[in-house]
């Protein structure tokens, strides 16, 4: 098999990295070699985050090249539209449907960019928003949207259902387990 | 054996478990903390703890190697340079038990002032240099270098960098070797360097070099992989990753070795293809060696002009493939114009997400009124780096650990000299005080300074993810240790009568006392105190909220740079609750007191003391 690539993206303290540890998980889990990058320092202090998992019969780079990755998730819009070069033209792009203000604009000397969604259509081979914040606080934890997130990208992926799930129950502790499992199929079940 | 997913720091640390290492060290620093943070999963067999820096950190190791014990040293590329000069006798010295020290740098600076390439140490030092690809690798050159290290009496460096610490990859777990017994045995003539026996250890550390330029030559890890075509791709560390991809046909040598560099081994792989690839990042280390070992006349493949049979291939190197930044598969491709880099879309119409100190930061309210006062200040390493950012704009200068002191008081001397002055602060962290301050401190006291030095003590190292200092009370393997309190040390140990402790979210206080010790003629320490907000991750903050009808819109609390205030479109400030951790500095700066607890009996971040920190949970 080619080696697949998967970019998780999003703000510091989103939960990224947990997210794509989740996710490298599952795919040992189904047998393949995997490899998967990410960042430490500085860039976690509120800066955008970026997090790469790389998946198939025999990986090398942990990095995906520009325009070949397969799936971008992306946990707020600006960074969907700030890492999209490196999605293929056929690429799925799931993206969080949130605006999260960069201090350049919280404070009022730049504007969020309208019409994210238009541009993000314009680029990749398909485009799904998911409202997986909002749905998360509905669940009673504002931090189990990254879980949610990645119940939408298995729903994109042909990964058998139950590796997520056992995986979910080994990653998080016993008193998130349930939330986590809701958070999981809300995204898994997500129809936009 | 069981499989597990490891980042190539938590790899080193297996390594170490696997190897029989006993005693470990380190000062944290990205991207190399995690090393240590998973070695103490092994404190039952492993001593580890955190030095007060690289230099200390190295020299402890090296003390554990003279009793055979086998001990690793691990730090960031630029930590290196601190342990430079125990680095160098370490190398005339040698081991005893085995010594490994690990240097993660970091090509593309990702949280680096520089990207100096470390395998230069091992070239200058006369050492052992070894370069995983991957985690599995990272695991098995610990376990190498520990067998090299006591075979041929000699430290072994390993460079990691920021792609092969931080990428996971599946590691085959192994069983850990039964460590040498401790014990000290005197040698006089090994250890102790007066000029006379470093004479003799010279000697045998050439000696040692030849050997282990033979054993490159034959080390299992410098290994051939065969291709399809007539094209040779020579690389090490993860740019072999990066080569495999871009080049899927070609001949590879991967060399994990490289110094000494295998330079027959090369010159067979030479021979075998008609050009070569030589993928490095950062210098030209194994492409000067490879370039060298086809120029000796009479040793490579015959010049054909000569009478030879075979031509040398051509080379390409950094003649084509960057100096900067780091190395990956588009890197290589663009270099040879085999692809386009430019974006579809241009990332620079967008704004960008710089990082920012935290909501509740308690170092927010220093560089605010700094910016306000028109301070300039010296800056140095830590999460406090951000202050130089804007809106707070209020830092001038970041040079390495420790140098805003140092500098401070070059400033000011060399202004003196020309009856000049201007209003300045140092500003310094805690654990970069304890780590490299100090002596700086104590050069102004003694050259007579007159400079004010603010010590920022958030009662832990904060950027490298929450690592326990001589400040905190705790050690690394999670026992209680005295705490050297910064305030007492200043004004009691060094004499330093005009040394002021002040709370990090008092704005008022911290502007008059800024206010009046720029101004004095003698040297001052203000020590801005309050543990850092993220050591609380678990509460449930009661936050601030904007009276709109009473806000002026005037954004003064916006230059806070605070990442929970913003405005909305008629320019009244908007607080985001969920990250407002009920710190209440906006609200002493706003002017028309438009800015109120949601709930003043709540749990608020200004109500937790250093007090309450120190003595219960941290949670």
């Amino acid at each position: 098999m080619k080696t697949k690539s998967i970019l998780i993206c999003g703000v510091g303290g989103q939960g990224i990295l947990t997210a794509s540890d989740l996710l490298s998980d599952v795919l040992l889990l189904a047998g393949f070699q995997v490899k998967k990058s990410e960042v430490h320092g500085m860039s976690q202090r509120g800066g955008d985050v970026i997090s790469t998992v790389r998946y198939g019969d025999e990986v090398f780079s942990p990095l995906p090249a520009l325009g070949e990755t397969d799936y971008i998730l992306a946990f707020e819009k600006l960074e969907a539209l700030r890492n999209v070069n490196y999605l293929s033209k056929k690429g799925i792009m799931l993206v969080n449907d949130f605006e999260w203000q960069p201090l350049p604009v919280a404070s009022g000397r730049e504007k969020y960019p309208q019409l994210i969604e238009t541009q993000l259509k314009k680029l990749a081979g398909k485009v799904v928003l998911i409202p997986a914040t909002r749905l998360a606080i509905e669940l009673g934890n504002e931090k189990a949207s990254n879980v949610i997130l990645i119940g939408l990208l298995a729903a994109h992926m042909e990964i058998d259902q139950q590796l997520w799930i056992d995986a979910i129950g080994k990653k998080v502790p016993p008193r998130f387990k349930e939330l986590n499992l809701k958070a999981f199929e809300a995204g898994f079940r997500f129809r936009p | 054996m069981a499989k597990e997913l490891l980042s190539g720091n938590e790899a080193i640390a297996r390594g170490a478990y696997e190897a029989g290492v006993t005693f470990a060290s380190a000062y944290p620093g990205t991207p190399s903390t995690e090393i240590l943070e998973n070695v103490v999963r092994y404190k039952e067999v492993i001593h580890a703890q955190w030095g007060v820096n690289e230099k200390t950190a190295m020299e402890e190791a090296l003390g554990a190697s003279f009793t055979g014990a086998r001990a690793l040293v691990a730090m960031k590329h630029v930590g290196l340079n601190v342990a430079a000069d125990p680095l160098f006798s370490a190398s005339y010295i040698g081991a005893t038990g085995a010594l490994i020290i690990i240097s993660a740098d970091d090509p593309g600076m990702h949280s680096s002032q520089n990207e100096q390439d470390n395998r230069h140490y091992a070239i200058a030092a006369k050492m052992p240099l070894l370069e995983p690809a991957d985690s599995q690798e990272a695991k098995d050159m610990v376990i190498e270098a520990v067998r090299i290290s006591e075979s041929f009496d000699t430290p072994v460096l390993i460079r990691m960098t920021t792609r092969t610490s931080h990428s996971r990859s599946a590691v085959e777990l192994g069983e850990r070797q039964v460590p040498p017994v401790p014990e000290y045995k005197s040698d006089f003539f090994k250890r102790n360097l007066l000029p006379g026996n470093a004479r003799r250890r010279h000697v045998l550390v050439e000696e040692r070099l030849k050997k282990l330029a033979a054993f490159s030559d034959g080390f299992k890890y410098n290994t051939v992989i065969k291709g399809k075509k007539r094209i040779g791709v020579v690389a090490s560390g993860v740019s072999y990753q990066y080569g495999r991809e871009a080049f899927p046909d070609a001949h590879f040598l991967k060399i994990t070795m490289p110094y000494p560099f295998p330079v027959n081994l090369f010159r067979q792989f030479a021979a075998s293809v008609d050009m070569i690839y030589i993928l490095e990042e950062n210098d030209p280390i194994i492409e000067t060696f490879a370039r060298l070992a086809l120029m000796v006349p009479g040793e490579g493949p015959e010049d054909p002009r000569r009478g030879g049979a075979a031509p040398h291939p051509k080379i390409i190197g950094k003649d084509v493939f960057p100096l900067l930044g780091e190395m990956s598969q588009d890197v290589i491709q663009a270099s040879l114009g085999l692809k386009d880099l430019t974006p579809r879309f241009d990332c620079e119409t967008i704004p960008k997400r710089p990082p920012s100190l935290c909501a509740g930061c308690p170092h927010t309210a220093l560089f605010y009124n700094l910016n306000l006062q028109k301070i300039n200040s010296r800056g140095d390493i830590g999460c406090y780096t951000l202050g130089a950012l804007p809106p707070l704009s209020a830092m001038d200068t970041c040079i390495d650990m420790g140098a805003s002191i140092t500098s401070l008081l070059g400033i000011e001397k060399a202004l003196a000299k020309a009856d000049k002055t201007i209003k300045q602060v140092a500003v310094i962290g805690d654990s970069t005080f304890f780590h490299s301050g100090i002596t700086g401190l104590i050069d102004v006291i003694y050259n007579k300074g007159h400079s004010t030095v603010v010590i920022l003590d958030n009662s832990i190292t904060a950027m490298t993810g929450h690592q326990e200092n001589p400040g905190s009370g705790k050690t690394l393997m999670g026992e209680d240790a005295p705490r050297i309190d910064i305030v007492k040390l200043v004004r009691d140990g060094l004499g330093l009568e005009h040394t002021y402790e002040v709370d990090g979210y008092d704005v008022k206080a911290i502007k008059e006392l800024l206010k009046r010790e720029t101004l004095r003629s003698e040297p001052s320490v203000i020590v801005v105190r309050r543990p850092c907000i993220l050591l609380y991750r678990k509460a449930k903050w009661s936050p601030l909220r904007v009276d709109s009808g009473k806000c002026t819109s005037c954004k003064l609390c916006l230059r806070l740079g605070c990442p929970a205030i913003s405005s909305d479109a008629d320019g009244k400030a908007l607080i985001n609750e969920t990250l407002c951790s009920g710190c209440g500095v906006c609200a002493q700066v706003c002017a028309p007191k438009a800015i109120a607890f949601v709930d003043e009996k709540g749990l608020h971040s200004s109500t937790i003391t250093l007090e309450t920190y120190l003595s219960g949970d941290r949670s």
